[in-house]
């Protein structure tokens, strides 16, 4: 089967791309007609315009009128220059990809025979095949996704990861994309799977960042597959460069009483999409999506969350807080779906927003589509400036303005960062923030 | 310590203190009564520098200098405290952060070594203690969460810790059952010193019975109508407020 050809606007060098991967060749041969069925999608998809509902206000003309390739092999980078991303000793396995290339002289892989896997996807399809044949794209909408699409017609590798039934992993397992000066602009598909059996528990970072790169483009997907009664941290760091495009899509499919936290902590790129797409698919499941994202300058970052909630007595929360300063922009959409069989759902909402200029833009936009009829939905959203009660109160006790701003600033964000339970990570993205926070150096005495 | 002469102040256009007179003293404590609406609060609010008031005349003096043309924080640091009547929620900033931000700004100001984390949480554990606080309210956000009673209590401890020269408490005994009063009560006199003065500001009788006020000022409609010692205040809880303000005694007292 070849892929159907009409390009819309754009996609012409994705499809010249994809031609020239021999149809999408690559990897085992079950992965084949998915490559070309996804192809052909994102083909009659095309990119996403404003007069899309979920793409209302993100412009995606800067990214669809620029030619993006593969990028080509060989950048070196050092362990010393990853230093600063790395969680030295406090980390179980450590997979660094450098332009979409996995390279393990940089990672710490995990594998063990019959045990835990952390090991780049490739690898994963000689030590797991029958896994990843389960899971990969099976879950992912990329029939309606025109970024899930894209990435899963060239799917070429990432972080796989998996914790088989009733084993802990305490300490993180972290993955880190590395985006470096290319000749020409790169475009990246990481891809990420994620696999938690029964009973299983674990925590993994997906960290992007950028030692060189200018302007390129990831388009990052992760599916996460959480077994009965498992436990799982998942984090989202993304520090891209300030003119990067990113566009990340984590999709969770949860089972009966399977426990799955996804954090998002976004300082990093241009243009940013951020999709989170749980699915509570067993009763008792529960899911926390928790995130902070903090634009400035002309960054436009977009969060898109779809909670669906198909089976009986499932919780959901939703936290999302943002500040935007200078000319940022940024968009939250959280649309919660019940399911007619989703009796007894207990979904919670909330989106905050600190505009710390009057330049800064943002649009917030709760819906709730619920088919079942005994189910609690809340939502609530506020954009706003800080409080003078509380900058008052602070300054009362002698703080000076600034740092009681900073503070305050800084306690916004904190309440988000309190939810995510593995410390060192915590005590990172902290600093993250801290540095960023406007005179966010007063901070670091009251550690 | 404190001399306010002739005080007006407005807000959004609407008189609310019409002359206001009043010294405090190192070493005093002053009780100011007063009905609901008679500006209290509002007095409170002008000497911490609250934003939205304006003072149309008259002048404060603290140490001798125009306590006005201060920042709140440079009031803080020069020694004023207010204890808030509605201590602020302040979630995700934790209390132990900012009694540090605040202790060292004080410190800086008058000349002390600013204290590292270790010392200044030693600090705060030995105030907490003398307070019967429980510390586990240090370890959460600042007030976040709190009681009632823990909040007015935190202002209290607050108040230990930055040991101000002039403090000022706006109704701390509102809302507080009688062992969260009498702790508060026991803080604010345990803090009394020759060099520091008091202000009490209060709707009840009740907590002059805990704290015991050298003198007691009436505050009907934005003026002081009648001073006198701690009898006033028993003398007030039995004849009421209409009674202070029905004859203007303190017009003498004023001038």
């Amino acid at each position: 089967m070849t892929p159907k050809v009409e390009a819309g606007k754009g996609l012409e060098i994705y499809i010249e791309q994809f031609k020239r991967l021999e149809n999408g060749a690559g990897g085992p041969e079950w992965l084949r007609p998915v490559r070309q069925a996804a192809m052909a999608r994102s083909s009659e998809l095309g990119f996403p315009t404003v007069r899309d509902e979920d793409w209302k206000f993100t412009n995606l003309a800067p990214l669809s009128k620029k030619a993006f390739a593969p990028a080509a092999g060989g950048a070196k980078v050092s362990l010393e220059e990853l230093g600063g991303f790395v969680f030295r000793g406090q980390e179980s396995a450590r997979l660094v990809f450098v332009n979409g290339r996995y390279e393990p002289e940089l990672s710490d892989s995990c594998a063990q025979p019959g045990g835990v896997l952390a090991c780049s996807l490739r690898q994963s399809l000689e030590l797991q095949p029958e896994l990843v044949k389960l899971h990969l794209a099976k879950y992912l909408d990329y029939e309606h996704d025109f970024f899930a699409a894209l990435n899963t017609a060239f799917v070429e590798d990432g972080g796989f990861v998996y914790v088989p039934d009733r084993v802990v992993v305490e300490r993180p397992i972290h993955l880190i994309y590395v985006s470096t000066e290319t000749p020409t602009p790169a475009v990246t598909y990481p891809r990420n799977l994620i696999i938690v059996g029964e009973a299983g528990e674990g925590a993994v970072v997906e960290e992007y960042v950028s030692l060189g790169g200018e302007e390129y483009f990831t388009n990052a997907v992760t599916e996460i597959v959480a077994g009965p009664s498992s436990v799982l941290e998942h984090y989202r760091v993304q520090r891209e460069s300030r003119r990067a495009f990113n566009v990340g899509t984590v999709r969770i499919q949860q089972s009966r009483s399977s426990n799955v936290s996804t954090h998002g902590i976004h300082l990093g790129g241009g243009l940013v999409r951020n999709n989170v797409h749980p699915v509570l698919a067993g009763e008792g499941a529960e899911c926390l999506i928790n995130g902070v994202f903090l634009p400035a300058g002309k960054q436009h970052m977009d969060n898109f969350m779809r909670v669906e909630h198909v089976s009986p007595h499932c919780d959901s929360r939703q936290f999302y807080n943002g500040i935007l300063n200078d000319s940022a922009s940024g968009v939250f959409s959280g649309r919660i779906i019940v399911h007619n069989e989703a009796q007894k759902t207990d979904a919670k909402q909330t989106n905050r927003n600190l505009l710390l200029t009057d330049e800064a833009q943002m649009d917030s936009k709760p819906q709730l589509e619920i088919y079942a009829d005994d189910v609690k939905c809340t939502h609530g959203a506020t954009i706003g400036q800080l409080e003078d009660d509380a900058i008052f109160y602070l300054r009362a006790r002698g703080v000076p303005e600034d740092t009681a701003r900073t503070l305050l600033l800084f306690g916004f964000a904190g309440e988000n960062l309190e939810r995510m339970r593995q410390a060192p990570i915590r005590d990172y993205v902290e600093n993250l923030v801290t540095e960023w926070l406007p005179h966010g150096e007063v901070l670091k005495k009251l550690r | 310590m404190l001399e306010i002469k002739n005080l007006h102040v407005s807000v959004e256009g609407k008189k609310i203190l019409k002359g206001l007179n009043l010294t405090v003293n190192a070493g005093e404590v002053h009780s100011i009564m007063g009905p609901n609406g008679s500006g209290k609060s509002t007095l409170a609010s002008v000497l911490a520098g609250r934003a939205g008031y304006e003072i149309t005349e008259g002048e404060v003096l603290y140490k001798g200098q125009d306590l006005l043309e201060l920042e709140p924080e440079e009031r803080a640091c020069e020694g004023v405290f207010l204890a808030f009547q509605y201590p602020v929620e302040i979630p995700g900033v934790g209390s132990i952060q900012f009694l540090t931000a605040a202790l060292n700004a004080v410190r800086q100001h008058r000349g002390l070594e600013e204290l590292d984390a270790l010392d200044a949480l030693r600090l705060f554990k030995e105030k907490v203690k003398a307070l019967q606080v429980s510390d586990e309210l240090l370890g959460r956000s600042v007030n976040e969460g709190f009681s009632g009673g823990e909040k007015k209590k935190n202002e209290i401890f607050q108040m230990a810790v930055l040991e101000p020269t002039l403090a000022i408490l706006d109704e701390t005994d509102s809302g507080l059952d009688i062992d969260a009063l009498r702790i508060v009560a026991e803080g604010v006199n345990a803090l009394r010193s020759p060099e520091r003065g008091f202000l009490v500001i209060t709707h009840y009788q009740r907590l002059l019975d805990y704290i015991v006020p050298d003198f007691v000022h009436v505050l009907v409609d934005g003026r002081i109508v009648r001073s006198g010692d701690k009898q006033l205040a028993l003398h007030l809880e039995e004849y009421g407020y209409a009674w202070a303000g029905e004859r203007e005694p303190a017009k003498a007292a004023e001038k």
